[in-house]
């Protein structure tokens, strides 16, 4: 079930080591995993873990919690504010905001210097073993502060080797910068690119600090796009992952992310992550005060799967803040502040954590074999009758790949997208807890219903008589009939159990509505 | 003639820091402060002050008025 590559085969270039000048022409064509608009095998997502990508990229990535959404649930990543600095204004970010409460990228409470950076990163990988990244993600730009951040890989190349280092950029300085990134082995690296045109850039970034000078408007934007092209091109020519994040700004870029997704697909980035934009207005932030909204949830859903042709897409990103710690939706920064690591005795056991996390590897893989022998059981069962019908599915999940979480305990539902042939995931819809100690919360409910408003179903394990009422009024089916089953065999089985209803004429298949996207990236204890 | 930082708009962000070309600004209790007997506010090296311009925050780097 290996997929063929679908994207410029990174290998070919760095072989040639060609700038691509005029790669934006070259044709979009998808290879095995062409599923425009949805239709054919949609293989293109990270979700699945191996059967989705080129062996010698998985091999790059499969332990990188940000970059496949299957080992996000095995290992995690660490974020360190080393470089607060910034060199752009974007009309999302405010930098004055910091509160402990808020929860969003580019925000942090406490900066670090290289020195304490690399003891927390020590201190953080000898207490949770599975800690297999480091990212320099902001707040601020990674390369406008270049002494701090690649001071901060230089000490941790030497003294935790086995640690794989990242860095995120605006890319204004990135051309720049590629001899030190493939200096320090940094073979991830996250270019934040939200236009190719700079009309639209300059709807965005308000300016530039460049050449010594502050450059505003069209100019500004110009510049920008001009730099992240070429150094996404450098570094791929070098051989150095690239992921791409873009920020969905409704009426803004959002007719425009296809010409994004085929620009830095062309130019060979691995991944792309279209995010939707956070901007409530007590953030700040320009777009915040303006009334300018972020995204609904179909709204997202649709440009993604616009682009699903292009780059291999990105659907589990949660926006982590910039000094998050731990797996991907939880955050344990608060047990690693200065003052406690300042006291920790620090000893870095190379063999406890490789033995840990060949433990993790092995439960990993079982986990994935099961799912593959599950899921060849249940394919073909309802083929027979596919006549294209889709529809969202939310899912009540504490891990595992299966539905074995409490509607009431949820935090966070996966929602994937069912068909005759395919349960694929396409995305979180975060939500405040329903259950709180034990009863249910009426405030919380609409909210709830409201994040996964467009789907047809929700799997759970169990569910409470109040809430499965309100779900059914609302057009939701409760379903706890697959408990403890994997996701994707549970979705096929209950969209051919729905079929046949509608078949016998038990259900009426009606349309369903939008859904909202909670603002604020994900908290563990939101 | 200099500039100064007001403390309770600097965010403490850095960027000025290496900008400034007669090596003014440093760092005090993770805000920066500009030394007013070392700012030019680059007068001779550039047409516009560098703190100034990559500074995120308007407002924040403002003339020093001396009495």
């Amino acid at each position: 079930m290996q997929s063929t590559a679908s994207y410029i085969n990174i290998a070919d270039l760095k072989a040639s080591g060609k700038a691509l000048a005029d790669a934006h022409d070259l044709p979009a064509t998808g290879g095995g995993c062409g599923t425009h608009g949805g239709e054919g095998k949609a293989s293109c997502g990270s979700s699945g873990g191996p059967d989705d990508m080129p062996q010698e990229i998985w091999d790059k990535v499969k332990n990188h919690p940000c970059y496949s959404e299957e080992a996000h649930h095995h290992y995690a990543r660490m974020h360190v504010a080393v470089a607060p600095a910034c060199n752009i204004q974007c009309n999302y970010c405010n930098r004055k905001y910091d509160c402990s409460n808020e929860s969003r990228p580019g925000v942090v409470s406490q900066k670090l210097t290289p020195e304490q950076a690399v003891k927390k990163v020590l201190a953080v990988a000898s207490e949770i073993p599975q800690m297999t990244v480091l990212g320099i993600a902001g707040p601020g730009d990674s390369l406008a502060s270049p002494k701090k951040t690649f001071e901060t890989f230089r000490m941790l190349q030497e003294q935790a080797p086995d640690i794989k280092l990242c860095l995120s950029t605006n890319g204004l300085a990135l051309p720049d910068m590629v001899d030190e990134i493939c200096k320090y082995n940094i073979d991830h690296v996250t270019i934040t690119i939200n236009m190719v045109d700079p009309e639209i850039g300059a709807k965005i970034y308000p300016w530039i600090f460049w050449d010594h000078k502050r450059v505003t408007g069209v100019e500004a934007a110009r510049i920008l796009h001009e730099r992240q092209m070429l150094g996404l091109e450098m570094l791929t020519a070098r051989g150095v992952l690239t992921k791409i994040n873009s920020v969905l700004i409704p009426g803004v870029n959002d007719e425009h992310m296809i010409e994004v997704n085929k620009a830095v697909k062309a130019r060979g980035a691995f991944l792309h992550n279209i995010m939707p934009l956070i901007s409530e207005p007590e953030h700040g932030t320009y777009f915040g005060l303006n009334g300018q909204r972020g995204p609904t949830a179909q709204e997202l859903k649709a440009v993604q799967d616009a682009c699903m042709g292009g780059a291999n897409l990105m659907r589990h990103c949660r926006q982590c803040r910039a000094d998050a710690v731990g797996l991907l939706g939880e955050d344990r920064s608060s047990e690693f502040t200065l003052d406690k690591i300042e006291e920790m005795e620090v000893v870095y056991d190379f063999d406890r954590r490789r033995s840990y996390q060949d433990k993790v590897e092995t439960e990993r893989q079982a986990q994935h074999a099961a799912k593959l022998e599950a899921l060849a059981a249940t394919t073909g069962s309802s083929a027979d009758i596919d006549d294209g019908m889709k529809v969202l599915v939310a899912v009540a999940t504490k891990g595992g790949g299966r539905v074995n979480e409490h509607f009431g305990h949820v935090t966070e539902f996966q929602v994937f997208e069912v068909s005759a042939k395919e349960a694929l995931f396409v995305g979180h819809r975060r939500v405040d807890q329903y259950c709180q100690g034990g009863f249910g919360d009426d405030e919380q409910l609409p909210s709830v219903v409201r994040a996964i408003n467009d789907c047809h179903a929700v799997l759970v394990a169990k569910i409470g008589a109040c809430p499965r009422d309100e779900l059914k009024g609302a057009g939701i089916e409760p379903v706890d009939g697959y408990v403890d089953e994997f996701i994707e065999k549970a979705a096929l089985s209950w969209f051919a159990d729905y079929r046949a209803r509608i078949a016998a004429g038990e259900t009426v298949h009606i349309e369903r509505g939008d859904a909202s996207i909670r603002q604020g990236a994900y908290t563990a204890a939101a | 003639m200099s500039l100064k930082i007001v403390a309770n708009q600097c965010t403490g962000c850095s960027a000025c820091e290496p900008e400034c070309p007669n090596d003014a600004i440093s760092e005090v209790k993770n805000l920066f402060v500009i030394d007013p007997d070392l700012c030019t506010e680059c007068e001779g090296h550039f047409d516009t002050p560098q703190c100034v311009a990559v500074c995120p925050i308007d407002e924040c780097i403002v003339p020093l008025v001396t009495a």
